[in-house]
C-alpha cells in the first residue's frame, strides 16, 4: 500500500537543495527556485520574494524541467561536412578549440579587411548589452536583435512622445486605475506581472475594455471586447482623440505644463522652418534634451511669454501673429485642425466599430480621467522649481502591443495612443501610465548612429553605436547618395527611425547583396529559418542559394542556440549553448532590465544545474572571442587577455575606465554598499546570489511619479548614472523630429537629403501630428481578391518556437488551426475542422480551420509558431507539429510589391522599419477531396544531430533523482 | 463510451454460459415433473455444464484484458458492500464452482434421490446444486448488468431493462447453445431448446426494442451549460485543454462515424433476431441440421458482440461535454 | 469535519495552462507521479495531467464571451468513484475529504472513471493505474513545509489568483466566503454528488455616464474661447 501522503515529506526522498535563480522560458524574467533531488530538478517553482512575480510561475516556467532534459539539445559544436550540402543538416563533431580557431581566424580577417562584412543579429536574447557591445567593438554596424521585428513601433511612437514605452520600458498601473484600456495585447512580455495586476484590477472593480480582432487570453475577461478590424486602430484612436478635444474631456494643466501643447509653431507653409517651433535666442548647454526656448501665448496679456513664466496661462488654441510677423499656432491648435476630419463617423466605416461606441469609449476615457482623479499626499517638486503637495493622477490606464506595432502604420498609430494617453494627462501618474527605469529618456534619447561608412574602419572600434535614436536627418546612417551603410539599411532614408534594426531584412538583403554582399553571419538565439523570417519558405532557400562560381551567396553561417531548431540546418558552425539554468546570465540595466514602477530592478541567473555535454555559455564565447580578436574592451594595454570569464567580466567590466557603472547595478562598490553607480565589487555575484539573484532599489515616494519633470528624480538619476541630463521630457504631441525629417524630404532643409525615390515617401509619412494611413500592403495588393487580413496569437503555454520540444508544452498546442469566424465559413462553403487554404499573394498553405464567434469576421488568426518542420526540434518527421500544424510566415511578404520608393523595399513601418507581420492580406478556400490531410508546405524531413540524444522511448515517466539513471526513460 | 472488446466478449461469453446452465437445468425440472419426454441423459448435462464452464472461462480469461493490472485482480473481492463489479467478481467464480459441482455430481451419478415430494418430485444432490448454480446464474445477470445498469450518469444504462437485456441475452444465447448441443448429441431436446430460445429471443427483441426507443426519447441530464456554469443558449466549447487524445477522449468516445454506428445497430437488429429464428425454424419444424443451428448460433453471438458494441456506442457519458473540441 | 476544495474564479482567469504544468510538474516527482507521457517526442503525444484549462465561448458574434475554464478532481462530497471501486483503491479522507487512489491496491478497471460524471480521473496507461488530482496532499499535509507553501502546487502558481484552497466546511474560510459573497457555484449539480470545488461566475462591471455628466462648468474650452471684443454700442451706451 501506498505510503500515507500526510506521514511523508518530499524532502526526505533524496538529497534535496534549493537554488535561486531566475526563469528564462520566456523574456518576463521572473524569479525562480529550483528544488533538485539528487541532482536532478524536482520543481521549480515561483520565488515569494521576487518583486516581479512574487511567487507565482506560468506553464512555461513550470516545464522547465523538460526544456532541460529535451531531447532536442545542442551538445557539440558542430562543423558541416566537408562537401555537405547547407540546409540538410550534415554534420561533423569538432572539438571547441577548433570552433575558436575557425572563428579567430575567419572574423581577424573580416575585421582587417572590412568589419561590416561580418554581421551580428540575436533574437529573443537578453544580452545586447553584450551583443551589441561586441559589435561596436568589432567596429561592425551590422548588429541587431529582434526589436526590429518584434515592437519596434511601439518603443519608437511612444519613445518618440513621451520618452518612455511599454514593452521592457513601462506599462499601465492597474493598482490604482479604474478604467483600463488594452488594445492588440495577447501576451507581452511582462506576462505574470501584468496577470497578476489584471486579477487585482478586476477584484477592485475596475473597468477592462478589450480592442481587438480576437478575443482570446486577456481579452477573455474583459468587461467589453471592441472588436475591430486590423491595422485601422489608427483610425479609431484618433477619432476618439477629435471626440475628446470636441467634448472638452482633456486635462488642460497636464497639456499645457507637461507636454509641448501650448508651445508656438511656426506656420508659414512657404517659409523653411514652416512646423518647427518658435524657438528665441537664450542660452543653454548644447546637449540632446529639448530646449526650453520657446514660447507660449499667454491668455491674459494676450502675447507670447517663454514656456513655464511662472504666473502665465497659456492658450492651446488659436493662431497668432509674432512682432517679427511670423505666423504660429499652439501645438495643440495643430493637433485639433489634424483630427478634424477623423469623426467617429469616419473610423466606424474604417474600423467596423459603430460610431456610437466610439464616442462612448471617448466619453468614459474623458470621465473617469476627469471625476475620478486619485490624490495622492505625496510632495514632490517639478524641474520648474515649484513645489506640489500632492501627486495627482487620472486613473485611466492603456496598454498596447504589437497589434498596433506589427503593422506599417504602426508608428502613427502608437503616436496616437501616446497623444490620447498624453492628453488624459496619464503620463507617469498614479492610475495611468508609470515608466520603469531607466525611463523616461529625453525625446529621443541620447545614443545616436554612426553618421556614414567612415565610421567603419578596418581594425577599428565602429564610431557610434550599431543601434541609436535619430533626431535629425544628420543622425541618419547614410552614404554621400543618401543610400544605406548597414546591411538591413536601418537608419537610411528608407526607415530612418529604425531605432532597432531591421534583422528580417538582413537575410534578403545579404542575399540580394543589396546594398552588398557580407561574409559571415551569426545568428544567435533566432530562428531565421522559420519562425522570425517573412516569407519563411523563399529565405530558407535564399540560405542556400549559390552564385555563379557555386559559392553559398551568405558565405559563412553560425549559428549559437541551445536546441535544433530548423535554422540550425542552415548552419555552416553550430555552437551548443547552455540553458538558462546552466549559466551566468545579467539581465542588465544597460539593455532592457526587468525595473518596476517603483524603482529600478535588475536581477542575475546562476547556475544551478551543470552544462549539458560541451555546451558552453554564449557570453563565454563572446568574452574569448573578444580576447582572441584582441577587441580593445576585452584586452589589457599589453595585448592580454582582460577577463577570465563572464562572470569575471560582469563583475569587472566599466563602461569606460572608472565610470563606476557596469552591467549590474547591485552591490557595486568596493564592499557592495553602492548600487547603479560604484566601483566593481568582487563578491557582486555572491550578494545577488543571497538576494534571491535581483537587485531592486525602491524610489522615495516623491520620486516615483511625474518623473519626466521631477527635479528629484531627474537629479537622482542624472547622479546615479542613469541619465545624462535633468532636464524636463515633456511629451510631444506635436513632434518636431518628424517634422525636420519632413522638410529635408520637402528640400527645404540642409544636410543629409534623402534619394528622389524616397523624397516623396518621406514627405508623405514624417508628420509631426499622426495621420492615418491604410497599410501599405492594403494599399498595394488587390484587397478583393484578398479580402482578408491574417494575424497571429501567442499562446500563454509556449514562447515563439521554443517549446515544441518540451514534452509537455507541446501537448497543450500539439499543431494549430486557423481560427475564422463561422460567417467567412458559410460563405467560403467550409465547415468546422475542414482542410482549407489560405492564399496571400506570395504563397499558399494548407490547414484545418476551426469556427470561432470570437474573432471579427475580415480577421482569421492562428497560434503563432506552433507549427514546425519535419524533424526539427527533436521530434519524429512525422509529429503534428510539422504533419498539421502550420506556420503562417510563409504567407508573409518580407518586402512590399514594387512601388514608386523602390523594387526591394520591406515590408515595414515606412517610419520605423517595424515587420509589418499582420498586415498580411489572404483568401481562404475549401481544400479539394483528394488532397491529402496533411498540412502544406512540408520540407524534406531535418535530421538529427551529432551529439543530440537518440530516438527517447516511446514512454517517459519523468521522476527527479531517477529520470537519468538508465532504463528509467 | 469506447466499446472495448474484452468487456464485449466477457459479458455476451458468459451469457452464453450463463444461459446454457439455465437451459440444461430447465430441461432437468422438466424432466423431473416429467414434462419431457426424452432424457437427456447424464453425459447431456455433463457436456452442456463443461460448455457452459468453457464459456464462463473464456468470459473470465477476456476479462483480464480489461484490467490494467490483473495480478492484482484478488483485490477486487474486497468491496462487495458497495461494487457491483466486486460483486461481479465474487459471483462469477462462485457460479462456476457452482456449475463445476453440478457437473461433477452428475458426473458422479449422485442423481439418487434424497427426499422425494409428494408422487413425482424426488430431490436429488445435482437438483439441490443445480438450484444453488441457477441463483448463482441469476445473481451474476444482475452483477453483471448492474455493473452498467447502476453508473446513473450514463443514462442509456441506467435502466432496469439493461438487466432484464443482459438476462434475456444470455438465455436466449444459451439456450441455442443448448439446442445445438442437443442436435449434435441427437437427444431429441433440439426442439425444446429451440423453442425456449425463440420465446427467450423474441422477449430479447422486446426487451432491447424498448431499451432502444427509450434511449432515443432520452434527453440528456447534463448540458455544456450546467457542465461549466454558463447560462446561455449558444455555448460552445473551443479548446479542450489539449490537441491530442488523453485518457478521457480515447474511454468515452466510440470515435466511429455515426454510419457505422447505425450499421452495427441495423446489423445487430438483424444478427441477433430475425436471422437465427430463421435458422432455427427448419429445427424446431424437424427439417433442421446442424450446421443450420450452428449458423443460428453464430449469427446471434455476432449479433450479440454487436450489440454489446452498440450498448457502449451509444452510452453517452457526461464528461463527453468538457471534450467536444481540439484546438 | 473538514473538506478541502479548490475554489477557482472564471472572472480572473486567463487560461494560462500555469496549473496545468505546475501540477504535472509537482506531481510527476511526488506521492502520485510519474505521471507518464505517451509519444513524448513522436506523433500523436499524450499523456496524464490531473488538471486541464479549456475554452469555452457563447454567445455570438460580437456579443462573444469567450471562458477560460480549469478542471481537475472536484473532491466531490457524495464522491460516486469511491463506492463502485471494487478494491477500495479509491477513498476519501476522513480527515479532510480529499480523494484519493492508492495505486499499489488499483487494479486499472477503469471502472471508477465512469462513476464520475466530470471526466476528472485519467487512466496512466504505463503504470496502469487509474490517476487524478490528489489536492496536492502531499505538499498540504507536508509539515515541513512553510505554512504559506502548504497550498496545492498550482494554487501556489496561479499567476491571476484565480485558485483559491481552503476547507469549504468552514464558514469563515476563504474559499466559503468566496462562494457565499460571489455566486460560488458547483458544477452539474444535478448529479447530486456535491462537489467539493466550486466555480465563481464572470462579473461585468459596465460604466454608466450621464449626458450631464459630459459637460462640466469646467470645461477647458471655455478657457479657450476667443471671446470677440465687440466695440459698437452696449445697453450702457443707452440712456432714458
Ligand atoms: N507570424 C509571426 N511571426 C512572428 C511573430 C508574430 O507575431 N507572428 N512575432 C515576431 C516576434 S515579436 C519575435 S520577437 C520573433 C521571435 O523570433 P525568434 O527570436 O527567432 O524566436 P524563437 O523562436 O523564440 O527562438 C529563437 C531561438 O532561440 C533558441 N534558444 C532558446 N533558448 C536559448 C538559449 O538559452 N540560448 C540560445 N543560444 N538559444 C536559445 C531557440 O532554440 C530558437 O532557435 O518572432 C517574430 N515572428
Ligand atoms: N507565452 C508567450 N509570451 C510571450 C511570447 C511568446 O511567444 N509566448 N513572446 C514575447 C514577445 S517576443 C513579444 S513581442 C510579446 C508580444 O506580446 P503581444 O503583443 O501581446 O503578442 P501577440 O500575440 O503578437 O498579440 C498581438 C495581439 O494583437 C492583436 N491584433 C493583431 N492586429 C491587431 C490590430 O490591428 N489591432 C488590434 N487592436 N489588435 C490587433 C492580435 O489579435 C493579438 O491579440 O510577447 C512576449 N511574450
Ligand atoms: S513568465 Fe516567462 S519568465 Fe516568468 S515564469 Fe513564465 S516563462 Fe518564466
Ligand atoms: S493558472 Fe490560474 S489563470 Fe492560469 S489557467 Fe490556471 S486558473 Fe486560469
Ligand atoms: S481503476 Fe482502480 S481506483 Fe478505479 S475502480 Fe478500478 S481499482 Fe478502483
Ligand atoms: S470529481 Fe470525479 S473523481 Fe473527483 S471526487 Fe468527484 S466523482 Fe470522484
Ligand atoms: S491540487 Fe495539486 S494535484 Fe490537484 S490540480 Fe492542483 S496541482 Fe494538480
Ligand atoms: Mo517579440
Amino acid at each position: 500500500m501506498m505510503q500515507d501522503p500526510a506521514s511523508r515529506s518530499d524532502r526526505d526522498i533524496g538529497r534535496s537543495e534549493v537554488k535561486n535563480t531566475t526563469c528564462y522560458m520566456c523574456a518576463c524574467r521572473c524569479g525562480i527556485r529550483v528544488t533538485l533531488r539528487d541532482g536532478e530538478i524536482r520543481h521549480i517553482e515561483g520565488n515569494p520574494d521576487h518583486p516581479l512575480n512574487r511567487g507565482v510561475i506560468c506553464a512555461k516556467g513550470a516545464s522547465g524541467i523538460m526544456k532541460q532534459y529535451s531531447p532536442a539539445r545542442l551538445t557539440k559544436p558542430l562543423l558541416r561536412k566537408e562537401g555537405g550540402e547547407r540546409g540538410k543538416s550534415e554534420f561533423e563533431e569538432i572539438s571547441w578549440e577548433q570552433a575558436f580557431a575557425l572563428m579567430e581566424e575567419r572574423l581577424s580577417r573580416i575585421r582587417n579587411d572590412d568589419p561590416k562584412k561580418f554581421a551580428l543579429f540575436t533574437g529573443r536574447d537578453q544580452m545586447q548589452a553584450l551583443t551589441g557591445m561586441f559589435a561596436k567593438q568589432f567596429g561592425t554596424p551590422n548588429y541587431a536583435a529582434h526589436g526590429g521585428f518584434c515592437s519596434v513601433n511601439m518603443a519608437a511612437g511612444l519613445i518618440y512622445t513621451f520618452g518612455g514605452s511599454f514593452w521592457e520600458f513601462g506599462g499601465p498601473d492597474l493598482d490604482r486605475a479604474k478604467l483600463f484600456v488594452m488594445i492588440g495585447t495577447a501576451e507581452d512580455h511582462h506576462s505574470n506581472p501584468l496577470k497578476r495586476a489584471l486579477a487585482q484590477f478586476k477584484r477592485q472593480g475596475g473597468r477592462f475594455i478589450s480592442i481587438n480582432p480576437v478575443r482570446t487570453g486577456y481579452s477573455a475577461i474583459a468587461d467589453e471586447w471592441v472588436p475591430i478590424k486590423p491595422g485601422t486602430d489608427g483610425a479609431l484612436l484618433l477619432a476618439i482623440i477629435n471626440e475628446i478635444i470636441k467634448q472638452g474631456l482633456f486635462d488642460r494643466d497636464f497639456i499645457v505644463n507637461y507636454t509641448n501643447g501650448a508651445e508656438l509653431v511656426i506656420n508659414e507653409p512657404s517659409r523653411a522652418d514652416h512646423g518647427l517651433f518658435y524657438r528665441v535666442e537664450m542660452h543653454y548647454e548644447e546637449g540632446c534634451f529639448d530646449p526650453q526656448n520657446k514660447l507660449w501665448w499667454d491668455r491674459e496679456l494676450d502675447v507670447p511669454m517663454g514656456t513655464q513664466t511662472p504666473g502665465c496661462d497659456p492658450r492651446l488654441l488659436g493662431e497668432y501673429v509674432m512682432d517679427d510677423g511670423t505666423h504660429v499656432k499652439p501645438a495643440f491648435q495643430l493637433l485639433t485642425e489634424a483630427v478634424e476630419e477623423y469623426t467617429p463617423e469616419w473610423a466606424e466605416g474604417i474600423s467596423g466599430i459603430p460610431a456610437a461606441t466610439i464616442r462612448r469609449l471617448a466619453h468614459e476615457m474623458g470621465v473617469v480621467a476627469r471625476d475620478q482623479k486619485i490624490e495622492l499626499p505625496i510632495p514632490w517638486t517639478d524641474v520648474w522649481g515649484n513645489e506640489h503637495n500632492k501627486v495627482v493622477g487620472n486613473p485611466v490606464a492603456f496598454h498596447a502591443m504589437r497589434g498596433l506595432a506589427a503593422h506599417s502604420n504602426g508608428f502613427h498609430t502608437i503616436r496616437s495612443l501616446g497623444i490620447l494617453m498624453t492628453i488624459l494627462g496619464t503620463i507617469d501618474r498614479p492610475g495611468g501610465f508609470r515608466h520603469k527605469a531607466p525611463f523616461p529618456r529625453p525625446v529621443p534619447p541620447c545614443p545616436k548612429p554612426p553618421k556614414g561608412p567612415e565610421s567603419v574602419q578596418p581594425g577599428e572600434v565602429l564610431d557610434g553605436m550599431p543601434l541609436g535614436w535619430p533626431a535629425d536627418p544628420k543622425d541618419l546612417f547614410v552614404d554621400a547618395e543618401g543610400e544605406a551603410v548597414r546591411i538591413d539599411k536601418a537608419f537610411s532614408w528608407e526607415y530612418p527611425l529604425s531605432v532597432h534594426g531591421l534583422m528580417h531584412n538582413a537575410i534578403t538583403n545579404a542575399w540580394r547583396g543589396d546594398p552588398y554582399p557580407i561574409d559571415t553571419l551569426l545568428l544567435f538565439m533566432a530562428n531565421m529559418g522559420w519562425n522570425s523570417s517573412m516569407n519563411t519558405e523563399k529565405v530558407r532557400q535564399m540560405l542556400v542559394d549559390k552564385n555563379e562560381e557555386g559559392e553559398y551567396k551568405i558565405p559563412f553561417i553560425i549559428v549559437a542556440d541551445t536546441f535544433q531548431s530548423e535554422t540550425i540546418a542552415f548552419a555552416d558552425l553550430v555552437l551548443p549553448d547552455t540553458s538558462y539554468l546552466e549559466r551566468h546570465d545579467a539581465m542588465s540595466m544597460l539593455d532592457r532590465p526587468i525595473s518596476e514602477y517603483d524603482g529600478p530592478v535588475d536581477a542575475v541567473r546562476i547556475p544551478v544545474v551543470p552544462p549539458t555535454g560541451e555546451c558552453k555559455p554564449f557570453q563565454e564565447v563572446l568574452i574569448e572571442l573578444g580576447s582572441r580578436l584582441k577587441l580593445p574592451a576585452f584586452t589589457k594595454e599589453d595585448g592580454s587577455r582582460k577577463f577570465k570569464n563572464y562572470p569575471d567580466f560582469i563583475v569587472n567590466y566599466e563602461t569606460s575606465p572608472g565610470s563606476g557603472i557596469g552591467f549590474l547595478a547591485g552591490w557595486r562598490g568596493k564592499g557592495g554598499e553602492k548600487f547603479l553607480k560604484g566601483e566593481p565589487n568582487p563578491r557582486q555575484w555572491e550578494m545577488y546570489s543571497k538576494n534571491n539573484c535581483v537587485f531592486h532599489y525602491e524610489l522615495p515616494k516623491s520620486y516615483q511619479y511625474m518623473r519626466n519633470w521631477n527635479r528629484g528624480y531627474l537629479e537622482w538619476a542624472r547622479s546615479h548614472g542613469m541619465t545624462r541630463y535633468a532636464e524636463p521630457i515633456n511629451c510631444h504631441l506635436y513632434s518636431e523630429v518628424l517634422q525636420k525629417f519632413r522638410l529635408a524630404a520637402q528640400g527645404k532643409r540642409e544636410g543629409k537629403q534623402p534619394p528622389d525615390r524616397l523624397r516623396k515617401r518621406i514627405e508623405n509619412f514624417f508628420t509631426p501630428l499622426p495621420f492615418y494611413y491604410e497599410t501599405l500592403e492594403s494599399q498595394l495588393v488587390d484587397t478583393h481578391q484578398f479580402p482578408l487580413t491574417a494575424i497571429t496569437q501567442r499562446p500563454m503555454a509556449m514562447y515563439h518556437s521554443w517549446d515544441s520540444q518540451n514534452a509537455w508544452l507541446r501537448q497543450i498546442h500539439t499543431h494549430n488551426y486557423l481560427f475564422v469566424n463561422p460567417l467567412l465559413g458559410k460563405s467560403q462553403g467550409f465547415s468546422d475542422g475542414d482542410w482549407i487554404w489560405v492564399e496571400s499573394p506570395i504563397n499558399k498553405v494548407r490547414c484545418m480551420c476551426r469556427f470561432s464567434e470570437s474573432v471579427e469576421p475580415g480577421t482569421v488568426w492562428t497560434w503563432n509558431a506552433v507549427g514546425k518542420a519535419s524533424g526539427a526540434w527533436g521530434l519524429a518527421a512525422d509529429a503534428n507539429e510539422s504533419r498539421k500544424g502550420f506556420l503562417l510566415n510563409h504567407l508573409i511578404n518580407e518586402e512590399l510589391p514594387p512601388c514608386e520608393a523602390g523594387n526591394h523595399m520591406s515590408n515595414s513601418d515606412p517610419v520605423t522599419g517595424q515587420a509589418a507581420w499582420f498586415d498580411t492580406r489572404v483568401k481562404v478556400y475549401k481544400a479539394s477531396a483528394g488532397e491529402p490531410e496533411c498540412s502544406s508546405p512540408q520540407f524534406p524531413t531535418q535530421p538529427r544531430v551529432p551529439g543530440q540524444e537518440k530516438k527517447r522511448g516511446r514512454w517517459q515517466g519523468y521522476v527527479a533523482g531517477i529520470f537519468q539513471k538508465k532504463g528509467r526513460r | 463510451m469506447h466499446p472495448a472488446f474484452s468487456v464485449i466478449f466477457l459479458t455476451t461469453l458468459i451469457g452464453v454460459g450463463q444461459g446454457l446452465f439455465l437451459a440444461l437445468f430447465t430441461a432437468q425440472l422438466y424432466r423431473l415433473t416429467g414434462l419431457l419426454e426424452h432424457d437427456p441423459g447424464t453425459l447431456f448435462y455433463q457436456y452442456g455444464s463443461l460448455l457452459a464452464l468453457c464459456f464462463l472461462a473464456l468470459g473470465l480469461f477476456s476479462s483480464v484484458f480489461h484490467l490494467g493490472r490483473p495480478e492484482r485482480a484478488w483485490r477486487t473481492a474486497s468491496r462487495w458492500r458497495s461494487s457491483w463489479l466486486s460483486r461481479e467478481v465474487i459471483a462469477l467464480p462462485l457460479t462456476m464452482v457452482t456449475i463445476a459441482l453440478y457437473a461433477l455430481l452428475h458426473y458422479l451419478g449422485l442423481t439418487q434421490p434424497l427426499i422425494t415430494i409428494g408422487e413425482d418430485f424426488s430431490l436429488d444432490p445435482t437438483l439441490i446444486a443445480g438450484t444453488v448454480a441457477t441463483v448463482m446464474v441469476f445473481s451474476l445477470f444482475i452483477c453483471t448488468s448492474m455493473i452498467y445498469a447502476a453508473v446513473r450518469f450514463i443514462q442509456q444504462w441506467h435502466t432496469p431493462l439493461t438487466v432484464l437485456n443482459f438476462t434475456l441475452f444470455g438465455i436466449a444465447s444459451g439456450f441455442m447453445v443448448a439446442a445445438l448441443l442437443a442436435a449434435w448429441m441427437e437427444n431429441g431436446l433440439v426442439s425444446f431448446f429451440g423453442g425456449w430460445a425463440v420465446v427467450a429471443t423474441t422477449l430479447a427483441l422486446f426487451g432491447r426494442s424498448a431499451a432502444l426507443y427509450r434511449n432515443h426519447k432520452l434527453r440528456g441530464k447534463s448540458s455544456l451549460q450546467s457542465a461549466i456554469g454558463v447560462r446561455h443558449t449558444i455555448v460552445t466549447q473551443k479548446a479542450m485543454g489539449f490537441v491530442g487524445d488523453s485518457f478521457n477522449t480515447r474511454e468515452f468516445f466510440h470515435h466511429r462515424s455515426p454510419r457505422t454506428v447505425t450499421a452495427v445497430r441495423n446489423g445487430f437488429l438483424l444478427l441477433l433476431f430475425p436471422l437465427p429464428l430463421l435458422l432455427l425454424t427448419p429445427s424446431l419444424v424437424g427439417g433442421g441440421s446442424l450446421e443450420l443451428l450452428l449458423a443460428a448460433f453464430g449469427s446471434q453471438y455476432l449479433g450479440l458482440l454487436a450489440e454489446r458494441w452498440y450498448f457502449f456506442a451509444e452510452a453517452k457519458h457526461p464528461q463527453n461535454l468538457y471534450y467536444q473540441t481540439r484546438s | 469535519m473538514t473538506q478541502l476544495a479548490l475554489v477557482i474564479d472564471l472572472n480572473v482567469c486567463v487560461g494560462c495552462h500555469a496549473c496545468v504544468t505546475s501540477c504535472k510538474e509537482w506531481n510527476t516527482s511526488g506521492w502520485a507521479g510519474p505521471m507518464s507521457d505517451h509519444n513524448p517526442y513522436d506523433a500523436d503525444p499524450s499523456g496524464t495531467f490531473f488538471n486541464r484549462v479549456q475554452t469555452y465561448e457563447f454567445g455570438s458574434y460580437p456579443n462573444t464571451e469567450t471562458v477560460h475554464f480549469p478542471k481537475s478532481c472536484l473532491h466531490c462530497e457524495e464522491p460516486p468513484c469511491v463506492p463502485v471501486c471494487p478494491t477500495g483503491a479509491s477513498y476519501k479522507r476522513e480527515d479532510n475529504g480529499v480523494v484519493l487512489v492508492d495505486y499499489d491496491k488499483c487494479i486499472g478497471c477503469k471502472y471508477c472513471s465512469w462513476a464520475c460524471p466530470y471526466g476528472a480521473r485519467e487512466f496512466d496507461e504505463k503504470q496502469r493505474v487509474m490517476k487524478k488530482c490528489t489536492l496536492c496532499i502531499d505538499r498540504i499535509s507536508d509539515t515541513q513545509l512553510p505554512e504559506s507553501e502548504r497550498k496545492p502546487a498550482c494554487v501556489l502558481a496561479c499567476p491571476t489568483s484565480a485558485r483559491l484552497f481552503g476547507d469549504v466546511h468552514d464558514p469563515d474560510s476563504e474559499v466559503s466566503v468566496a462562494i457565499r459573497e460571489q455566486g460560488g457555484y458547483p458544477l452539474m449539480p444535478e448529479w447530486g454528488t456535491n462537489p467539493g470545488n466550486h466555480y465563481l461566475p464572470r462579473r461585468k462591471i459596465r460604466l454608466h455616464i450621464h449626458e450631464d455628466e459630459l459637460v462640466r462648468v469646467n470645461n477647458p474650452l471655455q478657457k479657450e474661447e476667443i471671446v470677440p471684443i465687440d466695440s459698437g454700442d452696449t445697453i450702457d451706451d443707452v440712456a432714458w
